[in-house]
């Protein structure tokens, strides 16, 4: 008997609930936009520039007495905080004026062992210049905007445009929802993050090419069939590849977020809640903002689909 | 479906059978990679800073410095060519340009011409003349106003940055560690990156030098408070050599005798009382300078300048003819070694500032790459588990296809040399995920053709065919966004999303080719009345 999460022939009417999706969907990314404006992200030094030290201590580290210590050589605002574990610690600060990197960490070097018990071991050390962290930035958004574009365009020329709208506005729904988590859980925002937030553009992408795929399979199919019936038809049709993928992806990523270090901890839950809002997205938006959108459904009337380009397999 | 051609069969397994190869190296040790045959490959995946631990070090040349010190040298060329003709002017300059201001405004044209001939072309190659590297102007009232071009300073900050990267090379090269590597980054910056060695500082110590040495004759008799006459300069005096009662600084002819490219080799010696030095041997014209200037200058103190600081400023006590000699000072065996391979290396064309800075320790590397490991091998095991348990026979298949696309991933990441770094090892991870994706598609699509009433064999080859068009549309979508990843991220994304890309081709090849050929050859053997799916 093999298993199956998702019954046969099933015939849930996920369009009938699409009035219900978009107010969800407008509270979330006005919390999102919210959550942005008035908490704001917890950005790494990759975006904000200054310096980053991780150490490793022999027992668990007292972050009060390491706070403390620092706090005595008047650095300004430093973060002290357990990484993982409570023997690894991070220790963050900003660039301090008329002080060079070097002179800075030397003096955390010199108080530390005041604070801490037996050897420490300097685990990893990392500082960015502001000109630096401003291009990260600019780049992080940049490539963002451009593969949303490139996208846009490579849909546009395998469907029709209301395809590549609707791609587009779950895409940004997805980016923007991502965002908000970050800002809500207070997760640190570094350049892993924006690697993730463009997985997650491409996996949302890819849930909702598939969804797609079939619309266009079923209007060429069922040509007088009420467009919200053929879209919940479609979704139905491939909704068990979109549990079984959805699935598989999320097994390997909490195995990611469990077993793969402090390290990719942000990485892996930004992957984890983009799985579950780019596969939301495909079905309660992507597909229904077809409706918005008129349909030339005569262009799927004729059977050499021109406007279309067929890709046959190789066999 | 059933009659799969026999070039293809050949050639799929041909290729799996080369990648798998290539990813062999990467599950040896280096000993028994030594008695490896030649014939095969050896590379193996080259690991991230973040796994085998080192200094990531970003530097930004200071190209302000290098246009100012372009000026200097160009009016001083100039103004020289000028007076060789005998013509009279005054020189200065103001907000990057050169002004020239002759006495005698009838001169003017020959002035002119003097200036063309200084023009130097710059940045030449064998198809291109290259482009010049001053324009000049003349202002109203007879004043020649010289700029450089900008096209001129772009070629020349293109030289000081390869030149910056020989000398860098040279110098850690110099520190016997093993494969730096050292780029250019965008525009003025430079890449360093020396696996397995963390001290930040002692490399920066190396490498943030500019150690430009000369040699210069000391103006004697001018106290720490008087002018400094003109043609000369003052240098403070280096930590070490100050003693008490004397001054802190010393006054030095502008003139350099000799530079520290007259050098051809230095290094860590010792004095007669078995103290360190740094000795030095000159080039054959250096030689012969040196001994000229010292016969004449007996009794003279010459002045060791080394980054603006004077290190050593000893008396000529004979003339120094064998074209070598030591300098003393206060140095311990590691500062003279390190000042010897300074020099040996030669100075730095331009000053070098850190903007960014990645140091990982060994044991977090260490820590990365089994945690690393064990997420990637668990995460495997159990979506192997899953999807055993919902496709049956289907599933071993797709198991089997997943491996020899792991294969594959580090079999191409070893040929290509590709770095793989902790969001690289995610980004396998992530493949094993999204892999199954193109198998999922398939079998969906098979079991749904056969729940409609086709049979076994048709099914199969409608769930091909049909999920073919989806596959290539959702893959090629993930690809654009890890292409733009590649092009904008840095470092360790760039790792993210070569592993990413590459996960995405073979994962196509391994689930449409292999799995469809699998299938076909057990079809044939079978001829499944039945398909349990």
């Amino acid at each position: 008997m093999l298993l199956k999460l998702v019954p046969e022939n099933t015939h849930i009417k996920f369009i009938n609930y699409r009035k219900f999706a978009y107010v969800l969907s407008a509270v979330m990314i006005v919390m999102a936009f919210g959550m942005y404006f008035s908490k704001g992200l917890n950005f790494g030094i990759d975006f904000e520039g200054g310096i980053m030290i991780e150490i490793g201590t022999e027992g668990p580290a007292d972050i009060g007495a390491i706070r403390s210590a620092l706090s005595s050589l008047k650095m300004g605002d430093v973060k002290v905080q357990e990484f993982g574990a409570a023997n690894d610690v991070l220790i963050r600060l900003e660039h301090q004026e008329g002080l060079t990197v070097d002179e800075v960490v030397e003096k955390i070097r010199h108080i530390l062992p005041s604070a801490i018990e037996g050897e420490i071991s300097y685990r990893r050390t990392e500082t960015v210049g502001s000109t630096v962290s401003g291009e990260l930035i600019a780049d992080g958004i940049m490539a963002v905007v451009l593969a949303i574009g490139a996208v846009l365009i490579y849909i546009w020329f395998r469907f029709e445009w209301q395809f590549g709208m609707g791609a587009v506005i779950a895409l940004v729904h997805d980016v923007i929802l991502t965002i908000g988590m970050f800002s809500l859980t207070g997760l640190e925002f570094n350049l892993s993050t924006i690697a993730a937030i463009l997985t997650i553009v491409g996996y949302s992408l890819n849930d909702t090419v598939v969804v797609y795929d079939r619309i266009r399979e079923n209007l060429r199919k069922y040509r007088k069939m009420p467009m919200v019936d053929l879209l919940t038809l479609s979704i139905n049709d491939t909704l068990s590849r979109t549990v079984m993928t959805s699935v598989t992806t999320l097994i390997a990523l909490f195995s990611l977020f469990f077993l793969g270090g402090e390290g990719l901890h942000g990485f892996s839950a930004a992957m984890i809640w983009g799985i579950f809002v780019g596969t939301y997205s495909s079905i309660f938006i992507a597909a229904p903002i077809l409706l918005w959108v008129e349909m030339r459904r005569e262009a799927y009337d004729v059977d050499d689909n021109s406007g279309n380009i067929e890709i046959l397999p190789p066999n | 479906m059933l009659n799969f051609p026999r070039w293809k069969i050949i050639m799929i397994t041909l290729l799996s059978f080369v990648g798998i190869m290539m990813a062999v190296p990467n599950f040896l040790t280096d000993d028994q990679l030594k008695n490896y045959p030649d014939f095969l490959p050896h590379k193996k995946v080259t690991l991230g800073l973040d796994l085998q631990g080192g200094v990531h070090l970003l530097m930004e040349v200071d190209l302000t410095e290098v246009k100012k010190e372009k000026l200097e040298s160009k009016r001083a060329d100039i103004r020289d060519a000028l007076r060789a003709e005998k013509i009279v002017l005054r020189s200065s300059i103001r907000n990057d340009t050169i002004h020239f201001n002759l006495t005698d405004k009838s001169q003017l044209e020959k002035a002119l011409d003097v200036i063309d001939d200084s023009i130097e072309m710059i940045g030449g190659s064998l198809t291109g003349i290259g482009t010049a590297d001053i324009e000049y102007s003349v202002e109203p009232g007879g004043v020649i106003v010289v700029k450089l071009t900008e096209d001129g300073l772009i070629v020349r900050g293109d030289e000081v940055i390869t030149q910056s990267i020989e000398v860098i090379r040279r110098r850690i090269d110099g520190m016997g560690t093993t494969e730096p590597k050292i780029q250019k980054q965008g525009t003025g910056r430079i890449l360093v990156q020396v696996p397995g060695f963390d001290d930040p500082q002692k490399l920066k110590q190396i490498i943030g030098k500019t150690a430009k040495l000369s040699f210069q004759l000391v103006k004697s008799a001018i106290g720490p408070l008087d002018r400094v006459p003109p043609g000369n300069e003052r240098f403070p005096m280096a930590e070490s050599e100050r003693y008490p009662g004397a001054p802190d600084t010393i006054v030095v002819s502008r003139r350099k005798i000799l530079t520290g490219e007259n050098l051809v080799d230095a290094g860590l010696s010792y004095d007669q009382d078995n103290r360190p030095v740094v000795s030095f041997r000159f080039d054959r014209i250096g030689g012969k300078k040196f001994a000229d200037v010292t016969r004449k200058n007996v009794n003279r103190q010459f002045a060791i300048i080394l980054d603006g600081v004077v290190i050593s400023a000893p008396n000529i006590q004979s003339p120094i003819l064998g074209g070598s000699g030591i300098i003393t000072g206060n140095f311990t065996v590691e500062t003279a070694s390190e000042l010897g391979l300074l020099l040996r290396a030669g100075a730095l064309p331009a000053r070098l500032t850190v903007v960014e800075e990645r140091t990982v320790g060994p044991d977090l590397g260490s820590d990365n790459i089994e945690a690393g490991k064990t997420a990637a091998l668990i995460g495997l095991a159990a979506v192997m588990v899953y999807i055993f348990l919902t496709y049956g026979t289907f599933g071993l298949v797709t198991n089997f296809v997943l491996t020899v696309n792991l294969l594959l991933i580090f079999g191409i990441l070893s040929t290509l040399g590709a770095t793989l770094t902790m969001p690289g090892i995610a980004g396998i991870v992530l493949t094993v995920g999204m892999a199954v994706d193109a198998n999922v598609l398939i079998f969906e699509r098979i079991r749904e053709e056969y729940h409609k009433g086709k049979e076994a064999l048709s099914s199969l080859d409608a769930g091909y065919d049909k999920a073919f068009s989806t596959i290539i549309d959702a893959n090629v979508t993930t690809f654009i966004a890890a292409l733009i990843l590649f092009q904008f991220g840095s470092g360790p994304i760039k790792g993210f999303a070569v592993t990413l890309a590459i996960g995405i081709a073979t994962s196509m090849f391994t689930a449409v080719s292999m799995s469809r050929m699998i299938i076909s050859f057990w079809a044939v053997r079978k001829r499944p009345e039945k398909l349990k799916i």
